[in-house]
């Protein structure tokens, strides 16, 4: 294996570094080349993570900057331990809030910050599309940890990384998809990402969750949970959140789990060997059993684990491998 | 500024009051048209215009615009939005009640006037507010309005939502033959949506609100309007079931007619996943869907639709750089409404030359029963001179309007409005072009 002399070490060589955006917006803007890059470079990056010394120069000199306008622990937390294993300076601006709220816009906050230069800004937002908007107007990288309802695509990414781990591969899988499916940014990453890498997707969730003309999507749409699960390679269960459909989504917390609820005797419908996945913050009792959260065949921890290397990934990706290319 | 006399001369004179299309001379003689006629012999000292190539056409009359003054004169003022619509060639507008304070009493719809007197380039009427505050819950002072000027009542911006107050409403406002003007959505199944409901709205994670929210709305509406036996307009008509709620309502033989605006009829809500979420593809009723867009334009070039109305809505830019859910709904539309129809509906014959000028002109007027939409010797000398052959250049800078909120920035559309008069006044010509003296 030959390596050039400005690749960072532990990212596989043989493979053009080339992502094809500036930015990480959305799955809807990505080629299956990109998700493949993203996936392949996480793998070096886990091994770093399971070394002694868990940090390497790649990003040295790099800032960037974590804004997160919601709050969030697990996935700011992932994004700053990405940072800091590749040696980035980063900043954090965290405040609760959209632009109305907080009487400065977003755009005004960003340009600020950019006059500062970062090279990366990651952004989280309660608002469809905020990234979007700064993606637009700023010359640095933009990388989408969560936008309103719309995408999550380090989630999906980390998601995919840990199904192909545990199955070897995505292409052929039965992958089952619960929950509130209207309001879900880890839904739609994940139905755009799984779909594109020829996984066969069924939705399942309340009707008055599952938004409009979701099947154009290409998945199965389903409202027994029986029937989405059901030799599912994968179940993935989502969070709910009975605020979400202004209290007209579903009657009771109670009634939901009885209708939706992973339970024990649910989860052997699916495939022996299947997987159970939870992007957290999970509700116990409401849309996840704690006997299957805990259980065998869950790997909650493991798509938490994964995501520090996915996040590593997206960063060199998009800032690391700039300039001298 | 304006001479006692002008002659416009080889123009293509297109009066759909009189179905006229010819190459005529005009003749505008002390603020009245004078003569339409072949070759007219210039009277001594008049302007004369040379307008061959050219349309000449009644002024534009638009039944639906936002002016922003009284409370928003950051947006646009009077002076500013009627200097748009000269630019335009609108010699007439409707202005929208939903002011600060709102025109919802006799004062308020006397200052519009009197302001209107003072500082516009073109004709100006108040709409009233059907409800005080546009609460929807009490009914405001419509006979009193009236005394002032008001053509219209309604509370756009938002549906009324208490059937019995939009009841009460048609009756009152009969009382003084005034049309009531409804924007047509149910609050409880547009659920505060930001755009429309559909495949589109799913991608973008933005809340969607369904075309039934418009055409629930509309449905109850006629039905109040035959329970009553008053007459109805509906605003900004966007959905195909709103169609048939309204040619079914004809059809029973309720007096209900409507209004379709530029955007709705050549864009969809694509336009907002394509642009990234750009603000200026937010508007309210939503840009709609491809088969909904198709439809509305069939239905304006068989008469189901009566009229375009612009909805202008000028918004300050800092509004509109807000996050996409929480930016103001609403584009201007007052200088950009002849090239977007030339260049969509007019040059891929959709629409023929004399059903262009009808819909903005013609149709308007007598719908709200104002004067102009006609060329007839005698009427007042309300004229506009467009090319259908020159272009349009859409920039940010270009505006007379105080907004730039228009989706259609960046365009080049084919069409072209030369000059503007307003009884018989000059009000706008494009680069100030020097009048030939005869």
């Amino acid at each position: 294996m030959s390596r050039r002399a400005d690749a960072p070490p532990d990212v596989p060589p043989d493979r053009p570094h080339v992502f094809s955006k500036k930015d990480l917006l959305d799955i809807d803007s990505i080629t299956e080349d990109d998700i493949r890059l993203v996936l392949d470079t996480a793998e070096s990056m886990r091994e770093i993570n399971q070394r002694t010394i868990k940090k390497v120069p790649t990003l040295r000199g790099k800032l960037v900057a974590n804004l997160f306008f919601e709050s969030s622990t697990r996935t700011r937390f992932s994004f700053e331990i990405a940072e800091r294993r590749l040696s980035a300076d980063s900043i954090a601006f965290t405040a609760a809030g959209s632009s109305v709220s907080k009487g400065e816009t977003l755009l005004d906050t960003a340009k600020n910050l950019m006059a500062m230069s970062p090279d990366a800004i990651v952004l989280r937002h309660s608002r469809s599309g905020a990234p979007h908007v700064l993606a637009r107007e700023l010359s640095c990288a933009v990388i989408n940890a969560g936008d309103g309802t719309h995408e999550h695509p380090t989630q999906a990414l980390l998601d995919a990384m840990t199904i192909r781990r545990s199955k070897g591969q995505i292409a052929g899988l039965k992958v089952a998809i619960c929950g509130d499916i209207a309001h879900s940014r880890v839904a739609r990453s994940n139905v755009g990402l799984l779909s594109k890498m020829g996984a066969a997707v069924t939705l399942c969730g309340p009707r008055t969750l599952l938004p409009a003309e979701i099947e154009r999507t290409g998945a199965i749409v389903v409202s027994r949970v029986e029937e989405a699960i059901d030799e599912a390679d994968v179940v993935m269960i989502l969070r709910v959140q009975r605020e979400r459909g202004g209290g007209l989504g579903f009657p009771s917390d109670r009634e939901y789990f009885d209708v939706f609820g992973l339970t024990p005797e649910r989860r052997k419908l699916a495939k022996k060997d299947a997987i159970v996945m939870h992007p957290g913050p999970m509700n116990r009792g409401v849309e996840i059993d704690s006997a299957v959260a805990d259980g065998p065949d869950s790997v909650i921890l493991e798509q938490v684990e994964n995501g520090v290397a996915v996040r590593m990934a997206v960063l060199y990706l998009l800032i690391g491998a700039s300039g001298d290319e | 500024m304006s001479e006692a006399h002008v002659l416009i001369r080889g123009g293509r004179v297109v009066d759909p009051s009189r179905r006229l299309d010819q190459t005529l001379d005009v003749l505008l003689r002390d603020g009245l048209v004078a003569k339409v006629d072949e070759k007219i012999v210039p009277p001594k000292g008049a302007e004369i215009v040379e307008a061959a190539g050219l349309v000449v056409a009644p002024g534009f009359v638009d039944l639906h615009v936002h002016l922003r003054e009284p409370g928003y004169e950051y947006k646009e003022t009077i002076a500013t939005g009627t200097a748009a619509a000269a630019a335009g060639g609108f010699t007439t507008v409707c202005a929208m009640a939903n002011t600060d304070p709102v025109t919802d009493d006799a004062p308020t719809a006397a200052f519009v006037v009197r302001r209107a007197r003072e500082t516009g380039r073109v004709r100006v009427f108040p709409v009233g507010a059907v409800s005080k505050g546009l609460k929807g819950e009490e009914l405001a002072e419509i006979g009193s309005m009236k005394a002032e000027g008001i053509v219209a009542v309604s509370d756009d911006g938002k549906g009324v939502q208490n059937a019995g107050l939009m009841r009460r409403a048609m009756e009152y406002a009969s009382m003084f033959d005034l049309p009531v003007v409804i924007h047509a959505e149910d609050a409880g199944l547009a659920m505060g949506g930001v755009m429309n409901e559909g495949w589109v709205s799913t991608r973008l994670g933005l809340a969607g609100q369904p075309a039934a929210a418009e055409s629930v709305m509309v449905a109850r509406d006629v039905q109040i309007a035959a329970l009553t036996r008053t007459r109805l307009h509906v605003a900004h008509v966007s959905t195909r079931e709103s169609l048939d709620a309204i040619r079914n309502g004809r059809r029973h033989g309720v007096d209900v007619t409507c209004e379709v605006t530029p955007h709705h009829l050549t864009l969809t809500d694509e336009e907002i996943a394509r642009s990234g979420y750009d603000t200026r593809f937010k508007v309210n009723p939503p840009l709609r869907s491809e088969a909904d867009r198709a439809a509305l334009v069939a239905a304006l070039a068989d008469g189901t639709i009566d009229c375009v109305a612009t909805d202008h809505a000028p918004h300050h830019s800092d509004e509109k750089a807000l996050e996409f859910a929480d930016a103001p709904c609403g584009v201007i539309g007052l200088e950009t409404a002849l090239p977007v129809l030339v260049d969509a509906l007019l040059v891929p014959k959709h629409l023929s030359l004399m059903r262009l000028v009808e819909v903005l002109s013609t149709a308007p007027a007598r719908l709200f029963g104002l004067a102009g939409g006609t060329l007839a010797e005698g009427a007042a000398a309300d004229v506009v001179l467009f090319s259908t052959t020159r272009s349009t250049h859409v920039t940010p800078d270009g505006f007379q309007s105080k907004a730039k909120n228009s989706p259609w920035v960046a365009r080049t559309l084919k069409g072209r409005v030369e000059r503007t008069w307003v009884a018989g006044h000059e009000v706008f010509a494009r680069g100030g072009s020097p009048a030939v003296k005869g």
